[in-house]
């Protein structure tokens, strides 16, 4: 038992070392690489297969959280007299929270496990092996330009994310209870903040980025044979799915803080 | 045990270029090659024969440092290559062709582009020099006029073909074939054979060819080695392992099945 629990300890860490060596490789050539023409030759197809599968999916999701957001919390508000301020729960979970975690889960979801089993059917192919039998560094062909993607693009899903979220919880405000757009969009801007806005900007990243390094590491060192491929894929959505929980916790005890060391803790209400 | 392996390279004039010393390599508990010594003259054709499973594609593996033997050394002329970093590894490949068992195209580039990519990656030659390039070499494998084709849409053997103008692209001075000849029919194989002949007596191109295919050995190489059990059990010319008298060789060399695993049916 305590063999089991050690030795599943030393294979985690172990398994957390491997992936640092790998983004540092990646890193290496990442910097030198923003400057070369071929990097963003490269990129550029990428970028199209991410926003082209994740933005119809991200556009829905927003919109629902909106939708729900603003329903479940109105009889709430409205009770306490508060109903004005709705906007300002639904645009600050949503820029804060919500945003970037759902749309780095639709990434994790929608492109994490597709760029999995794509390098990992390369690897398995040996096509991986060809590109280092011919010279080329395989992390710097292929996990470079898919590294940008997902960082460049994911705040991009995220910023649509809010998007749609904000205007379907104005909808509902507005629209459906009658509660003034003037007020409504007045409270949102006195509470959302650059701050605010900043957070979850760079939560999302984070996230992109770290979805990129896990779904591209699971790739390159999954196991031979189709199995190994659709086992891969499993294994690198579930790590990205807790990766961007955990660092979201993290992420978001620091910035509070901060903001309280800074700024003194803010009302909303 | 001790195999007839040892190099002989004192009274050979070609120089060996290609030197494996006592390779040792382990997967796991797997023991695939144990103790492996052989060094392989320029110019020269060695063919490596040996039952499915015992570790040909390992060797040939080794000598481009795709992996690393679990101990002992890997050189390459004057250098020892197992200990290289991969950055520097790069101009030493740029020497070798490479035909991998499975072809290994990169499936999201066309044929063309397949054979173009070593080009573009390691030549400054110009766009109409890579498409001129790139049509000679498909004219080599009889497969001119498939550039637009995705690999999804050839044959096993028409990729393997393919793969094998990818590997010659760049005019290799050492290329590693395994099993250049496995699924293509009888006259298709033997133009691979004369291709890896003429490419030896026009280029001086040094071969290792990997196959199961006895007539295919017999015409190319000058050298044969088989490796049974993680060793070299034989190593001679085409001639010689014809009269071998060990019981192993013979098996492999008459396609019978070995004695054991007639009494396991
Ligand atoms: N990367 C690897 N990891 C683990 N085991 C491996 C690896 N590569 C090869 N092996 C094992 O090494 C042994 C030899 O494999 P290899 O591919 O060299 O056989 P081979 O002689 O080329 O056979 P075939 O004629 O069928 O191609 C096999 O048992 C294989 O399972
Ligand atoms: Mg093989």
């Amino acid at each position: 038992m305590i063999t089991a629990i050690g030795s599943k300890t030393v294979s985690s860490v172990s398994a957390l070392g491997r992936i640092g060596i790998f983004s540092w490789q990646m890193f290496r050539w990442l910097v030198p690489g923003l400057f070369q023409w071929r990097t963003w030759t490269r990129a550029m197809p990428l970028f199209y297969e991410v926003g082209n599968r994740t933005l119809p999916v991200i556009l829905i999701t927003g919109t629902f959280v909106g939708l729900v957001l603003a329903i479940q919390s109105y009889d709430q508000l409205r009770a306490a007299g508060f109903e004005d301020r709705m906007g300002v729960l639904v645009t600050l979970s949503l820029v804060k929270e919500l945003g970037p975690v759902l749309a780095g889960i639709m990434v994790a979801g929608r492109v994490g496990g597709a760029l999995t089993a794509e390098l990992g059917t390369m690897r398995v192919t040996e096509q991986i092996s060809a590109l280092r039998v011919m010279g080329t560094d395989p992390i710097r062909q292929l996990v470079v330009p898919r590294f940008l993607a997902c960082l460049l693009l994911t705040p991009l899903l995220t910023f649509f994310c809010d998007l749609c979220g904000s205007l379907a919880g104005w909808f509902i405000a507005v629209v459906l209870k009658g509660i003034p757009s003037q007020a409504y969009w007045y409270y949102v801007a006195d509470a959302v903040e650059t701050w605010d806005v900043s957070v979850g900007f760079g939560k999302s990243i984070v996230f992109g980025g770290g979805i990129a390094l896990i779904a591209c590491y699971k790739g390159f060192f999954c196991r031979t044979g189709a199995e190994g491929v659709g086992r891969a894929c499993t294994e690198s959505f579930v790590a990205s799915f807790i990766m961007i929980l955990v660092t979201d916790f993290f992420i978001g005890t620091l910035f509070t803080g901060l903001y309280v060391g800074i700024y003194g803790f803010k009302s909303l209400v | 045990m001790q195999p007839e392996t040892t190099t002989e390279s004192s009274k050979t004039p070609p120089k060996e270029i290609i030197r494996l010393v006592d390779v040792h390599k382990h997967f796991g508990d797997l023991v695939v090659l144990d103790g492996i010594t052989v060094g392989l003259r320029a110019g020269q054709t060695t063919v490596i024969i040996g039952e499915s499973g015992s570790g040909k594609s390992v060797i040939l593996k080794h000598i481009i440092r795709l992996l690393r033997p679990t101990r002992g050394e890997v050189h390459y002329q004057d250098q020892r290559i197992d200990l290289l970093p991969e950055a520097e590894l790069a101009p030493i490949r740029a020497r070798f062709g490479f035909l991998f068992q499975l072809s290994a195209l990169f499936d999201s580039m066309t044929v063309g582009q397949n054979i173009a990519f070593p080009i573009h990656e390691l030549t400054r030659r110009s766009h109409s020099e890579i498409e001129e390039d790139v049509k000679r070499k498909l004219a080599l494998v009889g497969l001119d006029g498939t550039q637009n084709m995705w690999p999804a849409e050839l044959s096993g053997g028409q990729m393997k073909r393919v793969a094998l103008a990818r590997a010659i692209a760049l005019d290799p001075e050492i290329i590693l074939y395994d099993e250049p000849t496995t699924g293509l029919d009888p006259p298709r194989a033997d133009v691979i054979n004369e291709l890896i002949i003429k490419l030896q007596r026009e280029l001086g191109v040094t071969s290792v060819v990997v196959t199961h295919d006895m007539a295919s050995a017999g015409k190319v190489s000058d050298r044969v080695l088989m490796l049974y059990r993680g060793k070299f059990i034989f190593d001679g010319t085409p001639e010689e392992i014809l009269r071998s008298e060990d019981q192993r060789v013979r098996c492999f060399v008459e396609g019978h099945c070995y004695e054991e695993d007639r009494r396991t049916l």
